[in-house]
């Protein structure tokens, strides 16, 4: 059995619509990332979800229970999860008091609370800062005792709104060791929203994308991130390019889109006339000084327009009728004596395209 | 100009020389108003939480009245002490008129509006991400309110020092109800009115030097607590 479910949720703030028609499931011990452009309703679902809120309508159960109903039942289920907020705030004590807080709550042993707080301490790096001020940390600091606070109450579901949000890349993979540790080690659940794709790529079993308050797609990250279920997500998840055309010929699977004259084959069971976008990840685009003889089914000719390089990495856009964006290594854009105004060769494979239906 | 210095000297004999009879006077003004004060931050802490975490109909009301009642007149608030706990009155069998307990009593209803309302606005100061904090980590309705309390303590403890302050410093309230008896009610607010109608001023001088001394020191002790 899941251990949260969630049925035809919804949500409004003082009449704006927040949250439609969410429905979820977790399984126990899993680690669900949400991702979703800023507004989309991510902080507002994990509200719900950690009971500081109450629905507009729609349930959630946990363990099968009712939650959106009232009185004891609440408290009890919200002692079984603990949230951390997006912005980190923390009380106006010491950083010890800050941590026990969640442990005394509960009633346990002063010997007992002693001892975890001190063991956390160490694990966030900051055992010597107890007895200061919580007000007086840094804000990568204060994130950790946020973060600290939670866990060491040990909760069934953790509920993470944006952990790693304004840290600094070493206390970011910190953060994330953490978060792998408590998910993997103590099976704990996990519901982490994030604005970066890739942690949520790196973290999660399964990625929720939720765009204007609707639960757009729900999957592992390859089907997120090469399977886009509508132009939403892929135009979120960066697709790269996203090519609108209508299907002009079909036959055993391989379909010819027709994009403004220019024609592109992909794999799809969608019927002649339909409205589609075909979505090509960049690194998937292989360029070339020439045509080559490849088994790639698509092959244009262009010039190109700019490049860009991050990194290791090459961002060429070309101009070949179609706009395309390809991401080469740097090395082979040296190669290639890539340039804006040189012609190129740009090809990838009709199973390189996922195709869409466009509403 | 001379009889405010002579008072002033013969006030600090009367203080350093641990005058009996304002010793008595000064002790028994800050029993009433300690016991009144601690009386009505009891009920006022819970009463203040309860209504600013509750969402209720009339609230931007009630509060509203509350803050009225800051003004109330402390002759007003004797009257209608005077009105129940006489002799006729509904609690008149309970015969405490005229002692320290009805003063107590009095002091209590009239320093409650201004506990109340500086409490409610003391709990408004605090952030709301930090009461959703303290849910999030499992606190009950009764951990929050406490732990949110801690958090407004500095403001907290500024309105018990002003009902603190409301309490020693009114007469009105002290002579109606609690009667100015010798050694029994009289305090420090009706034995300087007293003795300057009779032209005391050196006595009258030196209880108003020990009020002023009290209300430091109560502030400088509270402002100690709240530093913690
Ligand atoms: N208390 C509130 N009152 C009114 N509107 C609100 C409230 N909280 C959130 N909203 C609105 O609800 C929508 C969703 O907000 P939410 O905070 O859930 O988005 P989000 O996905 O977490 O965004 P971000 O990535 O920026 O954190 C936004 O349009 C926001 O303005
Ligand atoms: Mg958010």
């Amino acid at each position: 059995m899941s251990l949260i479910e969630i049925k035809n949720l919804c949500h409004r703030y003082s009449g704006q619509e927040v949250l439609k028609n969410i429905d979820m499931e977790l399984k126990k011990g899993e680690l669900l990332a949400l991702i979703g452009p800023t507004g989309a309703g991510k902080t507002t679902l994990l509200r719900l979800i950690g009971l500081l809120e109450t629905p507009t309508s729609g349930r959630i159960y946990f363990d099968g229970i009712d939650v959106t109903a009232s009185g004891r039942v609440r408290l009890e289920i919200r002692r079984r999860l603990a949230f951390v907020l997006q912005k980190p705030v923390v009380f106006n004590l010491s950083v010890y008091d800050n941590i026990a807080c969640g442990l005394r709550w509960r009633g346990q042993r002063r010997g007992d609370i002693k001892e975890k707080v001190s063991r956390i301490l160490e694990v966030i790096g900051l055992s010597a800062t107890g007895n200061r001020n919580a007000r007086t940390l840094s804000g990568g600091e204060a994130q950790r005792v946020a973060i600290a606070r939670a866990i060491i109450v040990e909760p069934q579901i953790l509920l993470l709104d944006e952990p790693t949000a304004n840290l600094d890349p070493i206390s970011v993979a910190k953060i994330e060791e953490l978060i792998s540790i408590i998910s993997r080690q103590y099976k704990t659940t996990i519901v982490m929203a994030t604005h970066d794709m890739s942690q949520g790529q790196r973290l999660a079993d399964r990625i929720g994308v939720l765009v204007d308050g609707s639960m757009v797609q729900v999957g592992d990250s390859r089907q997120v991130f090469s399977f886009p279920r509508n132009r939403q997500v892929a135009e979120f998840v960066g697709i790269g390019n996203i090519i609108d055309g209508v299907i002009a010929a079909s036959k055993a699977g391989v379909v010819t889109i027709n994009s403004g004259g220019t024609v592109i084959e992909a794999i799809s069971d969608y019927g002649v006339g339909e409205a589609v976008s075909a979505c090509i990840r960049p690194e998937d685009i292989i360029l070339s000084l020439s045509k080559t003889k490849s088994s790639a089914r698509n092959s244009f000719t262009g010039q190109v327009k700019e490049v860009v390089l991050a990194g290791s990495l090459a961002r060429v856009e070309i101009d070949c009728g179609l706009r395309l964006v390809a991401l080469v290594t740097k090395k082979s854009a040296d190669e290639l004596k890539l340039k804006s105004g040189h012609r190129v060769c740009a090809s990838f494979k009709a199973s390189g395209v996922h195709v869409i239906k466009r509403n | 100009m001379t009889e405010i210095w002579s008072g002033f000297v013969r006030a600090i004999e009367l203080i350093i020389s641990l005058d009996p009879e304002v010793m008595e006077i000064a002790g028994k003004s800050l029993m009433i108003s300690v016991t009144s004060t601690l009386l009505a931050s009891l009920i006022c802490l819970p009463l203040a939480s309860l209504i600013h975490f509750n969402r209720f109909v009339g609230k931007r009301l009630l509060i509203n009245f509350i803050q009225t009642l800051y003004s109330l007149p402390t002759v007003v608030v004797g009257l209608f002490v005077f009105v129940f706990f006489s002799r006729a009155g509904p609690l008149g069998g309970l015969d405490i008129m005229f002692t320290p307990t009805l003063m107590v009593i009095g002091q209590v209803f009239l320093i409650l509006p201004i506990l109340l309302g500086l409490i409610i606005s003391a709990l408004g100061g605090v952030d709301r991400p930090l009461i959703d904090t303290a849910f999030s980590l499992g606190a009950s309705s009764f951990q929050a309110a406490v732990i949110i309390l801690r958090e407004a303590r500095y403001a907290v403890v500024a309105a018990i020092i002003m009902g603190f302050s409301r309490a020693i410093s009114e007469v009105g309230l002290a002579i109606m109800v609690g009667g100015n008896i010798k050694g029994f009610t009289r305090v420090l607010t009706t034995a300087i009115s007293l003795e300057t109608s009779k032209g005391e001023l050196e006595l009258s001088i030196a209880l108003g030097i020990i009020l002023l001394a009290i209300a430091l020191i109560v502030n400088l002790a509270l402002n100690r607590l709240q530093q913690r």
